[in-house]
């Protein structure tokens, strides 16, 4: 046994490979440019594209990788949302303090809604997590919470300004800020998916039967993967409330939910870059839809859709690995 | 001498020159052309409402072929957001800082406007005339850049309440209400009207937009023994108490319901037009099937516009009169507004309407506005149903001062 572990198992160097550190340098430049060369309104949509990138990364945690279907992720969205836009307008606490307590309670809230949830299966689940993004819009009109939420007239909020003496006007700052914490929170969910528990969550969907047989406690694992992914998407609500001052039960309506599972399907569904493809889609192509027929932008953006799923069926991150496996032929 | 002392100076007071410029806010004006900005669910859960904007568009491209206006165009671009508050503050956004329009106007929605709000207020942009009836889009005090156009539900409950007390001083007032905005406009108003009374004349209920049915609130209403009803709810439930209130064998002596929800076929007809007869309801604008106007110089005008412009477009649709009204309203401003196109002078004469008459209004009802008046359309008629049609009775009444 010992003499096997020495042995030097390197995967077979492929022909073709990128130096990594080549990849991100280029990865930074492409994320910094826009500071410098884009105006305010497009990094505020750049910002709105990161923000719903990782939403986009906390859906397919669940969907994607550990194949449970949620149709309700944009009622964690809200949650996180809320909880910046009361932290910071009624009890006056710095904007960065409400990304973690998004994270804490989101997480909390979707440990608590995966612990019954999950034992129902596929569609069940589906309709499950449904229900909560119908809920959602009405639980934050309620009466009794009405002196937190604002009611029906929701919370308006006020950006930050940079700190430090930076030279960068609020939208700059947001831009980065809103970078760099979807860096951090990418980068934490490849590790998560390159590790032990990440194969786990991977052998859960792919043959659960097996998975409990060697096993795997299927139910936590679930119940923590879903807590997780709550997380992820609760501070990109957070981070959206900051961007767009603004939250109300009309911001966080049913098709915010199916707008990430479509940026999930688009960008590429299991992969963590997904993402960023599936925040950009979401974000730029209604407009260009918009921009193509305003009679009837609905029909276009399904056009585009539909177009989208032909050609790329495993999304845009499954073309580029299709790319990348080419070169390396 | 270039010395680095002299650049910096030279670079101060490159910076400073376009403040000392910046007395009149000309942005999206040229010699030629005036940019107009405007949003729209043309897709979404509202885009019934889409139908306004496209008026608009073509209404201001008739004035551009037509050479248009003092010899500039006007320039209307439209973006759709969907009703979704997030997208409306980047279509603002984009409107705003990449398109650099002059102003904002007619813009659509009560939650959708409301994410705007204080954006345009606090970059000092005209937000003229907004299609929502909500009441707080009239608050110069603090949001001096922002006026809506149509009477806010709030002046449409005061009608109502005005008219009650007229007929009965000692009527007892059911009211049900939507649990938002809307509703609780119509709280507001019966409140301004019956003051510290209010809570010995009035049992309100609300409901959520999206429960299944309001029966068990008409129930309890009932059970409260009160003389009349005021309805202040979207049209699918409208039909669902019309109907309730006459099967549980309720006959209020006034049952007022919100001109929101009068349409004939979403909400009479699915209700049982013999159940709804006797509700009384109020109107600002001509209705385009009121026989009544056929002879009207103001429809007639409407209608040759339409068939000239827009013949394929179906002008049983009240959301063309509105649209035609508003923006005849907003070409009087800029006509006012006599070459002076900063964004101060649009929002001075925008608020300087004296006694305009439009020809989709009731004839009578006057748009009026002042720096302290920013509640255009303050007056209305009501109307009664009496099984076929709303039958308009009775002089204008006008909202309450407050």
């Amino acid at each position: 046994m010992a003499t096997e572990t020495t042995l030097p198992i390197a995967p077979p160097r492929p022909a073709f490979a990128v130096d990594p550190r080549i990849v991100w340098g280029v990865g930074l430049i492409i994320l910094v440019a826009p500071l410098f060369l884009a105006e305010s309104y497009q990094l505020f949509q750049l910002t709105l594209a990161a923000i719903y990138a990782i939403a986009i990364l906390g859906l397919n945690l669940v969907t994607g990788y550990n194949g449970q279907i949620s149709l309700g992720h944009g009622a964690f969205y809200a949650a996180g949302a809320y909880v910046a836009a009361i932290m910071m307008d009624k009890l006056n606490l710095p904007y960065w303090s409400t990304l973690p307590a998004a994270a804490v309670l989101c997480g909390l809230l979707g440990y608590g809604i995966g612990l019954p949830a999950l034992r129902l299966g596929g569609l069940y689940l589906a309709l499950t997590t449904f229900s909560l993004a119908v809920a959602v819009p009405q639980i934050l009109k309620y009466k009794g919470i009405e002196a937190w939420t604002g009611g029906v007239q929701g919370v308006l909020v006020t950006k930050p300004d940079a700190p430090f003496g930076l030279p960068l006007n609020s939208d700059q700052y947001l831009y980065l800020f809103t970078i760099l914490v979807a860096l951090g929170i990418f980068l934490l969910a490849r590790n998560l998916m390159a590790s032990r528990i990440g194969r786990a969550i991977m052998a859960i969907r792919d043959h659960g039967l097996a998975a409990e047989a060697m096993g795997m406690d299927i139910a936590s694992l679930k119940t923590s993967t879903f807590a997780v992914s709550a997380m992820i998407t609760g501070v990109a609500g957070a981070l959206s409330a900051i961007a767009v001052e603004f939250v109300s039960p009309d911001s966080f309506q049913v098709p915010l939910s199916i707008t990430l599972f479509v940026g999930m399907v688009v960008g590429g569904v299991a992969s963590i870059i997904g993402g960023v493809f599936g925040g950009l889609f979401v974000v730029f192509m209604p407009n260009v839809a918009e921009g193509i027929s305003k009679a009837a932008p609905g029909v276009i953006y399904g056009c585009i859709l539909i177009a989208f799923l032909f050609v790329l069926p495993g999304g845009v991150a499954g073309l580029l690995r299709r790319l990348a496996a080419r070169l390396r032929r | 001498m270039l010395t680095r002392r002299t650049l910096l100076v030279a670079s101060a007071a490159a910076l400073a020159a376009p403040r000392i410029g910046h007395a009149a806010d000309l942005t999206g004006v040229t010699a030629d052309e005036i940019k107009i900005g405007n949003i729209m669910p043309y897709s979404g859960p509202a885009s019934a409402y889409g139908v306004i904007g496209k008026l608009q568009q073509v209404f201001f491209k008739a004035i551009n072929d037509a050479g248009g206006f003092q010899g500039r165009r006007l320039n209307f671009v439209t973006y759709d957001d969907g009703y979704s508050p997030p997208k409306t503050v980047e279509q603002t956004r984009r409107l705003v800082e990449q398109d650099k329009v002059s102003f904002l106007f007619n813009t659509l929605g009560t939650p959708t406007n409301s994410a705007i709000h204080r954006y345009v207020n606090q970059r000092k942009v005209p937000h003229l005339f907004l299609s929502t009836g909500a009441d707080k889009w009239g608050d110069p005090q603090n949001f001096p850049w922002t006026i809506g156009w149509q009477p806010s539900y709030r002046t449409e409950a005061q009608i109502y309440t005005k008219y009650m007390l007229e007929q009965d001083r000692n009527a007892k007032l059911a009211l049900l209400y939507q649990n938002d905005d809307f509703g609780k406009d119509y709280v507001a108003g019966v409140r301004d009207v019956l003051g510290s009374r209010f809570d010995a004349v009035v049992k309100t209920v609300s409901h959520e937009v999206t429960d299944a049915t309001i029966d068990s609130q008409i129930v309890q209403l009932h059970g409260t023994g009160s003389t009349a009803l005021l309805t202040a709810t979207t049209p699918k439930f409208a039909a669902q108490t019309i109907r309730k209130v006459h099967d549980i064998g309720w006959r209020p002596a006034m049952h007022f319901l919100t001109n929101v929800s009068i349409s004939v076929a979403a909400v009479m007809n699915p209700a049982g037009p013999e159940k709804g007869v006797g509700i009384i309801t109020s109107a600002y604008l001509k209705d385009p099937t009121d026989p009544a106007w056929n002879d009207d110089a103001g429809m007639k005008e409407w209608r040759d516009w339409m068939k000239a412009h827009m013949p394929e477009a179906d002008q049983s649709d009240g959301n063309y009169v509105f649209s035609y009204g508003v923006s005849k309203t907003m070409m009087r401003v800029l006509t006012q507004c006599n070459g002076d196109f900063s964004r101060e002078n649009i929002m001075k004469q925008a608020t300087s309407l004296s006694g305009l008459e439009v020809p989709s209004l009731i004839n009578g009802i006057k748009v009026n506005t002042s720096s302290t008046n920013y509640h255009p359309i303050r007056q209305m008629q009501l109307a009664k149903w009496d099984g076929k049609t709303f039958d308009r009775f009775g002089g204008l009444i006008e909202g309450a001062n407050v």
